[in-house]
Formats: structure tokens, C-alpha cells, sequence
């Protein structure tokens, strides 16, 4: 916690990253002013688009004392207002699943070899982020921490795999090599409790070192603070459970 | 978003949008989160021309209620329309 003492400076703007298949793609990052080292984040933004509330998000991070880093993941789709462009992605089934996580690798690279950087990043999403937040920390090896918020279709039926997820997140299980913090929402209806216990008995059947926390009183999205969906009490208890996580995993 | 329900219709007509009226060439219907309806989930449908790119797009947000309601609008007017002998519609 800071103290009004203190100085605090933040740099924040848009960067260009090599990403996935060596793609330029715009990126959103968000850095404390100083030496260092700082841990970092990959803020992975959720379906609804690379918008403002992720841009308040990653400097909200910054201002905690880490290095954020949000790639734009429909950079290479379309450009416009967020909404506009995430109702397109909507339309055309979402960005694929090895795109996004090329470019997250990308984004982890990048942070990781700034003089800055204290050596560990972590890995956070909402929503479809908080999928590919869990998947990221998977099948890529780059992650010490990986945060997934109420992540929808981490647990696919057949029926619902596509040509752009061909797999569904879950039957990864076995290869999440991070420790895992997952929140979520009980009213929730994707993913639903009895989805999250799913995801819960396969994560303590794998032996993995996970820690969720369930909020009874909240639905999906409930940190939107723009959205009638937003929920203070769980939000800020919620905030509260991720800073503390980083703090334990990142050093 | 994480229902990925979304069913697309080729269409025929015109749509106005910010920038006045444009030619018509997809609607997208999703049973998704809303941008902006105080709902968890919504009927979002975009009427689009993606030939002018993502702005070219006029979205209503609907609750299942209203949805099936306009559904309904809309079969009745067609209806109406069709079974009239005075009404002729044409393609210029």
C-alpha cells in the first residue's frame, strides 16, 4: 500500500509487439516510473473488446507496482470503437485459441526481458480472458501466477468446440504448470457453480495448487464497475484476494 | 461473451447508422452478455455491412421477452403485407 508521502509516477500508452506468427499488434502498457524490478502481468482483455475498463484495469495494476501489459487481440481484425469491433469477433466465433496464446507469450517475452523486470510475470483474465488465462497457464511455460475470473467455457461440450477453440480448456488440467487463483460468482450462469465445481474436482484430482473464491452474492463480471452487473462488496474482497495472491507469487 | 451463440442471416435493405443510411448485408443475432442492456445476458442483434467496415453496424439489445415480441411484430406485418392483393413489393 502506498503512502501519501510517497512519489508515484506511471507511464501508460499504447506499444507494438511482435505477437503470434510474428504479427504487429498494438498493446496497452502500463509501467511504475523508477528502477525496479517490478513483477509483471499479462492482462488478457475479455470478448467484449480491448476496451476502456481493461485499459483501467492494466494501469490499475501499474499502480500497484507491476509491469501490466494487455495486448489488443482483435488488432488484426478490425479497428474501430471497442464495441464495434468486439461485436464483430462475436459474429466470427471469437479470436482462435493458439492466436491469443501467441500473443500472450509474446506479451510475457516482452515484459520479462525489460532491465526492469524482476523475473516473474503472471497471467490475468475475465471473462473469455479468464479462459484463456487458465489455458495460458497450460500449454505455455513462461507463467508463475495465473489469475482466471469467472472464465465462461473453460469447460466445453462437443457441441461447442470450434475450428477456433478445437479444445475445450479443461482437458488441459493435467499440464497447468502455475499456481492458480480462480473468482468467481455463484449466480454465475457461465460459467455455472456446478461448472466451477467441475473445474475444481479435476484441478484437486490433478494435484494442483489452486485456491478459488466463491462470492454468493455476485453473477458474472461483477468488478465492471460500468455494468449494472458490478457487485462492491465482492469486487473490492475479490481485488483484495488477487493483490495478495500476486504479492505471495510474484514476490 | 461466453455463450458464443450467434446465428447470422444474409439480409436485404438499408440500415441507418451514425453516419446516415447504408446498405444492408448481414444481421447478427447473439444470446450474449450486453454492452449495455442491465441484463446479464441479451438478444444483441447488429444489422452490418462489414464491406464498410466494423462502424457500418446498428445494434439493439433486447430482453428474450422483447425478442420473442419483435418476432412476432414481424411475422404479423409480413403477414398483413403479403396477404394484401393492393400492395406490390418490388426490387429496383
Amino acid at each position: 500500500m502506498y503512502t501519501t508521502e510517497q512519489y508515484e509516477g506511471m507511464i501508460a500508452e499504447t506499444i507494438t509487439l511482435k505477437g503470434h506468427n510474428g504479427d504487429e499488434i498494438h498493446t496497452y502498457f502500463a509501467r511504475p516510473q523508477g528502477p525496479g524490478p517490478f513483477p509483471a502481468v499479462v492482462v488478457i482483455h475479455h470478448l467484449p473488446g480491448w476496451d476502456e475498463i481493461y485499459r483501467d484495469f492494466t494501469r490499475k495494476l501499474a499502480h500497484h507496482g507491476y509491469l501490466a501489459i494487455s495486448p489488443d487481440l482483435y488488432c488484426r481484425d478490425a479497428h474501430g470503437t471497442p464495441e464495434d469491433v468486439a461485436s464483430a469477433i462475436r459474429a466470427d466465433g471469437g479470436a482462435p485459441d493458439d492466436r491469443v496464446l501467441g500473443d500472450v507469450q509474446a506479451a510475457a517475452d516482452y515484459v520479462l526481458s525489460l532491465p526492469s523486470s524482476n523475473g516473474k510475470v503472471g497471467v490475468w483474465g475475465t471473462c473469455s480472458g479468464g479462459r484463456h488465462a487458465f489455458l495460458a497457464g497450460c500449454k505455455l511455460t513462461v507463467f508463475d501466477a495465473v489469475i482466471e475470473c469467472w472464465g465462461g467455457n473453460v469447460i466445453m461440450s462437443q457441441e461447442q468446440l470450434t475450428e477456433k477453440q478445437p479444445v475445450s480448456p479443461n482437458e488441459y488440467t493435467n499440464d497447468l504448470n502455475a499456481p492458480l487463483l480462480g473468482i468467481f460468482g455463484d449466480l454465475d450462469q457461465s460459467p455455472t457453480k456446478e461448472q466451477v465445481d467441475q473445474h475444481e474436482s479435476e484441478l484437486k484430482a490433478a494435484g494442483k495448487d489452486y485456491e478459488f473464491h466463491r462470492y454468493p452474492e455476485a453473477g458474472h463480471g461483477f468488478f465492471y464497475y460500468h455494468a449494472p452487473i458490478y457487485h462492491q462488496a465482492s469486487a473490492v474482497d475479490g481485488w483484495e484476494k488477487m493483490f495478495d495472491f500476486l504479492g505471495r507469487k510474484l514476490g | 461473451m461466453c455463450t458464443m451463440i450467434c446465428e447470422r442471416a444474409p439480409m436485404e435493405g438499408s440500415a441507418k447508422g451514425r453516419e446516415g443510411w447504408f446498405p444492408l448485408k448481414n444481421a447478427n443475432v447473439s444470446y450474449d452478455h450486453p454492452f449495455s442492456a442491465p441484463w446479464e445476458y441479451a438478444v444483441n442483434i447488429d444489422f452490418v455491412n462489414e464491406d464498410r467496415g466494423v462502424g457500418a453496424r446498428v445494434a439493439v439489445e433486447l430482453s428474450p421477452e422483447s425478442a420473442k415480441l419483435l418476432a412476432e411484430s414481424i411475422i404479423k406485418a409480413l403477414e398483413r403485407g403479403e396477404a394484401d392483393p393492393q400492395i406490390q413489393i418490388s426490387v429496383l
